[in-house]
């Protein structure tokens, strides 16, 4: 069976400068597939500059590998027709962080959704085009007659938010990339949203894409995880296991610093380089060996592979160079499926 | 047991509208010990960035300090002229405003926006005491002293946060407020800015006031915690004894939204959305989300009281309604 949508050796690179070139690598050589079959919720973890963004963007089609590949449905993507791209367009749905620009502030909040079913020619009649404006909205557990004709400083960013939810649901997607959706909106109000994703997730069976830095969430809503540092993949598998035993020490560093809202599991001891953060380039070797407690000789010369440390985990470490390498690094075969 | 080094009674800062009155802090009292680190936690638009404008006398019309008292030290604050207040600032109280990082002047070095604060409150300093000064502060906020001849663009988020954190402590005031000081930063440099805001407080026995919506960083980060609720102060506590005990029905809803570690799966969100305050009603502001009201809550409004040693909460199922 094909999976939906894949990343093949998936790699990006930004060039700046004109006589100076800088590159950095923002993804390197992800391998990676959604599967339609039984469709699970995997986040995409890691800090500012990880490429976690930069990975969704390959997914969603707004950006070309520089190297590798992305399929969908089996075909390469970027040598798609254009009918193609717009099956695509429809099928793979993007919900975004900022629940504020999304919104012009001066149409009403129908204007989103109008717009995909106008786009789309998903309704034959506007009474058509309501019901299932108002069957979207229901889903995401929003009342109708509360949200629709409203502006959109008239709704709080909970609700702006769950609206770009049943935008994206509206197109009755195959898959969606959500990327940081709950990090503008109050704590209070995250859990609401993350569980009409949820809801979406099971009970239309779609798979979802969850990019964040937050773990906790992640935890809380992820069967699978992976966690990328500057544009590699440092681990990835069940999201239980790594959340509980990291074994990357980028993980345990990041997993360790979770502010866990329990005054009786307080932050680790462990003290990573809170002096002089490493800013710039880096070797051949592991990216974060400069920060690594543990690194070896053979972190600073050479890249890890990914080891296969568990069924359902691997790690890119050479703590665990007894561990089988993972085989072409595709980590879909880590992954819940 | 010390004198509070802050004592904050009855405070309520309005703002005026065409529509009528925002009472964006109502009836606020508390007292803040001196070296403790106080969080103060709430959903947006609860008013607790107003409070700390409040506190820094930084409120601009249309909105007012209506009436209270903020007793720094003994010295009312809300009773200074404006240039009294303007040398308490930084001098005794320090306030490391939401984004500050982002409000870095681009052009100037790191030390001369330090020094900027030191001269501008009068401190005749030589060049060489300025420079041993800056280097100083740098160090205790764990930078590195070469980061003063930097431009702010030269640094990673946690490190402008940490300048932002020097500027404050500059002039080793009493009370540093920090409003949501790590809200735009990773979970890895959010530990390290506020293990270096604890240290600091540990060290130089300044007291800080934590604003945060994040009770998660409040667990790991304060001692005492104040939950804010539409603009009144709905339940004070040692932390532990908050989150082990929660007595406010909207403190426990704000509990039990949060991800633990501990039950995977087991988080909601809090049903209905925050009141206005424009012309807000008596009785218990929470009123209409209560998952338990009772009818005397929406007529009258629950006074904080202390019902058990030093917790203390409005709501009038505990005897509030005195």
């Amino acid at each position: 069976m094909t999976a939906i949508l894949e990343l093949r050796n998936a790699t990006k690179i930004y060039s700046s400068g004109l006589i100076n070139k800088r590159v950095t690598v923002a993804l390197d050589q992800v391998t990676f597939a959604i599967e339609g079959e039984n469709p699970m919720i995997t986040a995409i973890a890691g800090e500012s500059g990880s490429g976690k963004t930069t990975m969704g963007m390959l997914m969603l089609g707004f950006l070309e590998p520089t190297d590798g590949h992305i399929f969908y449905d089996g075909r390469d993507l970027w040598k798609s027709s254009k009918e193609e791209w717009i099956r695509f367009r429809r099928e793979v749905q993007a919900i975004f962080q900022d629940p504020f620009e999304v919104y012009n502030p001066f149409y009403k909040v129908d204007h989103v959704l109008t717009v995909p079913i106008e786009k789309f020619k998903l309704a034959n009649s506007k009474q058509e085009a309501r019901s299932k404006m108002e069957e979207a909205l229901e889903a995401v557990g929003l009342r109708p007659g509360e949200t629709l004709g409203r502006y959109p400083h008239q709704l709080s960013g909970g609700q702006r938010q769950r609206i770009t939810v049943a935008r994206a649901l509206l197109l009755n997607p195959r898959v969606i990339i959500a990327d940081e959706p709950v990090s503008m909106v109050d704590a209070s109000l995250r859990a609401t949203i993350l569980e009409s994703l949820r809801k979406l997730n099971r009970e239309m069976h779609i798979p979802i894409m969850y990019i964040t830095h937050d773990l906790a969430t992640a935890y809380h809503i992820c069967q699978n995880i992976i966690v990328l540092y500057r544009g590699s993949v440092a681990e990835a598998g069940d999201v239980d296991l790594i959340i509980r035993e990291p074994q990357h020490p980028y993980t345990q560093l990041l997993v360790g610093s979770i502010p866990w809202p329990d005054p009786d599991r307080k932050w680790g001891a462990g003290q990573f380089m809170a002096k002089g953060e490493i800013l710039g380039g880096y070797g051949h070797g592991c990216r974060f060996a400069p920060r690594c407690p543990v690194a070896m000789p053979v972190c600073r010369e050479q890249q890890p592979p990914l080891y296969r440390t568990h069924g359902t985990r691997a790690a890119a470490c050479y703590l665990y160079k007894d561990s089988p390498t993972l085989e072409g690094r595709d980590i879909g075969r880590v992954l819940n499926q | 047991m010390s004198n509070p080094i802050l004592q904050v009674r009855d405070l309520r800062v309005y703002y005026y509208t065409e529509r009528g009155p925002v009472k964006a802090v109502d009836q606020v009292s508390f007292d803040l010990d001196p070296s403790m680190r106080l969080g103060l936690v709430g959903e947006s638009g609860c008013g607790k960035s107003t409070m700390a404008m409040g506190f820094m006398r930084l409120i601009r019309p249309p909105g007012r300090i209506q009436s209270g008292q903020i007793l720094l030290d003994g010295v009312d604050l809300t009773r200074l002229s404006q240039e009294e207040m303007r040398q308490t600032r930084l001098r005794k109280i320090a306030l490391i405003p939401q984004g500050a990082m982002n409000s870095l002047n681009p052009v100037m070095r790191v030390k001369d926006q330090i020094a900027d604060g030191i001269l501008d409150h009068g401190e005749a300093l030589s060049a060489v005491m300025m420079r041993e000064r800056i280097a100083e502060v740098l160090e205790s906020v764990d930078l590195d002293p070469r980061v003063a001849n930097m431009h702010p663009h030269e640094l990673s988020g946690g490190m402008k946060q940490r300048v932002c954190v020097a500027i404050a402590i500059s002039m080793r005031p009493k009370v540093v407020i920090a409003d949501e000081p790590t809200s735009a930063l990773d979970v890895v440099v959010q530990r390290q800015v506020m293990e270096t805001i604890q240290r600091l407080q540990q060290e130089m026995g300044i007291s800080v006031i934590l604003i945060g919506h994040d009770m998660g960083l409040m667990a790991q980060s304060v001692e005492r915690l104040v939950v804010m609720y539409a603009g009144r102060l709905v339940e004070i506590s040692q932390v532990a004894d908050l989150f082990h005990d929660p007595l406010h029905p909207y403190t426990q809803a704000l509990i039990s939204s949060l991800p633990t570690l501990r039950q995977k799966g087991v988080f909601r969100g809090i049903p209905g959305i925050t009141p206005l305050l424009l012309n807000a009603p008596e009785g218990c502001l929470f009123y209409p989300r209560c998952p338990k009201p009772r009818d005397v809550c929406k007529d009258r409004t629950p006074l904080l009281q202390e019902v058990k040693p030093a917790h203390w909460v409005a709501c009038h199922p505990y005897g509030g309604a005195a």
